[in-house]
Parts: structure tokens; C-alpha cells; sequence
């Protein structure tokens, strides 16, 4: 059983090795809509894929914060990716699946996935 | 929403949006009543808004002209049977408190709930007192405490958020 002896462990355990995540370390960045039409369309399984799929990765160089409604809730859940240097991607009607798709091509490759973007959705 | 445990993230997100540094989660079940609380130390709300915040159509975002977040909550408390109540102090905080019948045919699944936990903790900057309590077994969950352990390693790093979510599921009742 899990507890809190374990976690001091666990500190200890890091506390000896470098390439702890600091906020101003971070070069990409996931934001995922989190209001109540968010959360209603399935915002909370596809937050969770992310989070998963980065720590499976490694990826300490990405972080995922939430925003509020941005006011396409049609969109939802929608999930808006942020790299140093480029312009916003802004990916719609997203599931758990898409989010490893959108880590593996855009995060991880570099190619954004065009077909999961709002502009590729908008006259759906 | 097709899980209480999905209100509950959303009606969270309001306390982080007040700037709450401290929330509380507290879901107890006995004898088939569940009682939900969530309660934080945010700016608060004044006699106005607390009176309209049950209202779908009025909302303080202005990104569009409803606000279905605490009605969706309190609807989902009442069609059991059961009950609905905020509480506000402009300055002090807001605690909502929601009391579902488990045994109604109407009452939706607490869901996972775990995930909800799990995502709140480890992903928001906040600290969440987290307690649930059955007939049987209680829990908490205190951010504050893992934090003190942790100095400054943050609750999202991948190998703490590995042991939040196996804590959670290894110690909450079901």
C-alpha cells in the first residue's frame, strides 16, 4: 500500500538527479479546455491521455495546463497546442486516442495533425 | 455530464478560477445518502450573485450567455430526490454542498472519481483536502502534506504523479 513513508523515499530518490521540470523550462505547451462544456464532452479522459502519454515519454519539456471556455463549444473538447516559436494549433472534438496521435506527430515529430485541427473540422 | 464525479471537476474549476489556494473535497456515504461538499477560500460571491448562480442564464464568463456548471450540479442532486445549497462570503469563500440518493433511479454514478482526484491534485497549483468516507472506510488526501514532503518537486512531475494516482487507488474506498 501506497504511503506518505514512500513518497519521502521517492524524493530523496529525485532530489539526487538533475532534469526536475521548472515551469520556465518548458518549450511546449498543452492546454486543454476544462469548462463545463468540456468536461460534458469528454475534456477529462482526453486531459488524462495527455498526462499519461507525456510521462510514459519522458516529455519534461511539455507542459499541460487547463483554460476555461474559449467559446467554441461545438468544438469540445478542444485542445490547443503551443510551441516555442510557431503559431497556436487548435485541435477539436478530441478523444483519448487523438491525444496520443496529436503527442506522437505534433510533440514528438513536429508534423501537425492537420485532419484533427479546427480548420480541417470547421465545416463539419 | 454522465458521472457526479464530472460535476464535481467542473464545479472545482469555479473555486480555481476564484483563487482559492486551499479547496476541499469532501464526498461521504451512509445508509445510501451521499453527501458531496466543495468548499475553498476564493474571492467568494456577494448576496446577488449567489442568488443568480443557479440561474443557466446568467454567468459571469464572457465568452458566451449561459452558465450551465452549478445548474447541472443541482439538477443533478434534486432529480434524486435530494438536495442543493450554496454558500458565499465576498472575500472568505464559497462552500457547495449537494445530497444524492444513491438508491434513486435517477441518481447518476459517482464514476471515476478517482481520475478527477488524480487530475485536480497534480495538475493545478492549488492544494485540495480530499476526504471520502463510506459506511466502512475513510480517506484523505492532503496536498499540503505532499508538498512539504516534496520541498519543491512539483506534484506534476512524472514519477510523483505515478504515486498520486496508485495512493489514490490504493487507498480510497470504492
Amino acid at each position: 500500500m501506497k504511503s506518505l513513508e514512500e513518497l519521502r523515499a521517492l524524493k530523496d530518490k529525485m532530489q539526487g538527479k538533475i532534469g526536475i521540470r521548472h515551469d520556465s523550462d518548458t518549450e511546449v505547451k498543452v492546454v486543454v479546455g476544462m469548462a463545463t462544456c468540456g468536461i460534458a464532452a469528454g475534456a477529462r479522459p482526453v486531459l488524462a491521455a495527455f498526462t499519461d502519454e507525456l510521462a510514459k515519454r519522458g516529455l519534461n519539456h511539455v507542459a499541460v495546463t487547463q483554460t476555461g471556455c474559449i467559446g467554441i463549444c461545438q468544438y469540445e473538447p478542444v485542445v490547443e497546442v503551443y510551441v516555442q516559436g510557431q503559431e497556436k494549433v487548435t485541435y477539436v472534438k478530441m478523444t483519448p486516442q487523438k491525444a496520443l496521435r496529436v503527442v506522437n506527430d505534433h510533440i514528438v515529430n513536429g508534423n501537425v495533425v492537420t485532419e484533427y485541427t479546427i480548420g480541417a473540422n470547421m465545416n463539419k | 455530464m454522465q458521472e457526479i464525479s464530472l460535476n464535481i471537476l467542473d464545479i472545482v474549476q469555479n473555486s480555481i478560477k476564484a483563487g482559492a489556494d486551499l479547496v476541499g473535497i469532501g464526498i461521504v456515504t451512509r445508509n445510501g445518502l451521499m453527501t458531496v461538499t466543495i468548499s475553498d477560500n476564493g474571492c467568494g460571491m456577494d448576496e446577488e450573485q449567489v442568488r443568480n448562480v443557479t440561474d443557466p442564464f446568467f454567468t459571469t464568463r464572457t465568452t458566451r450567455r449561459v452558465g450551465l456548471g452549478v445548474p447541472f450540479f443541482k439538477m443533478s442532486a434534486e432529480m434524486t430526490g435530494g438536495s442543493f445549497s450554496i454558500r458565499s462570503e465576498k472575500g472568505v469563500g464559497t462552500t457547495v454542498t449537494a445530497v444524492f440518493d444513491t438508491t434513486h433511479i435517477d441518481c447518476m454514478p459517482l464514476g471515476d472519481i478517482n481520475e478527477t482526484i488524480f487530475l485536480l491534485v497534480t495538475q493545478n497549483s492549488c492544494d485540495f483536502l480530499y476526504t471520502r468516507e463510506t459506511d466502512s472506510a475513510s480517506f484523505t488526501l492532503d496536498t499540503r502534506q505532499f508538498r512539504e514532503i516534496l520541498g519543491g518537486i512539483p506534484l506534476s512531475s512524472p514519477e510523483v504523479a505515478a504515486f498520486v494516482k496508485e495512493f489514490i487507488a490504493e487507498n480510497s474506498p470504492d
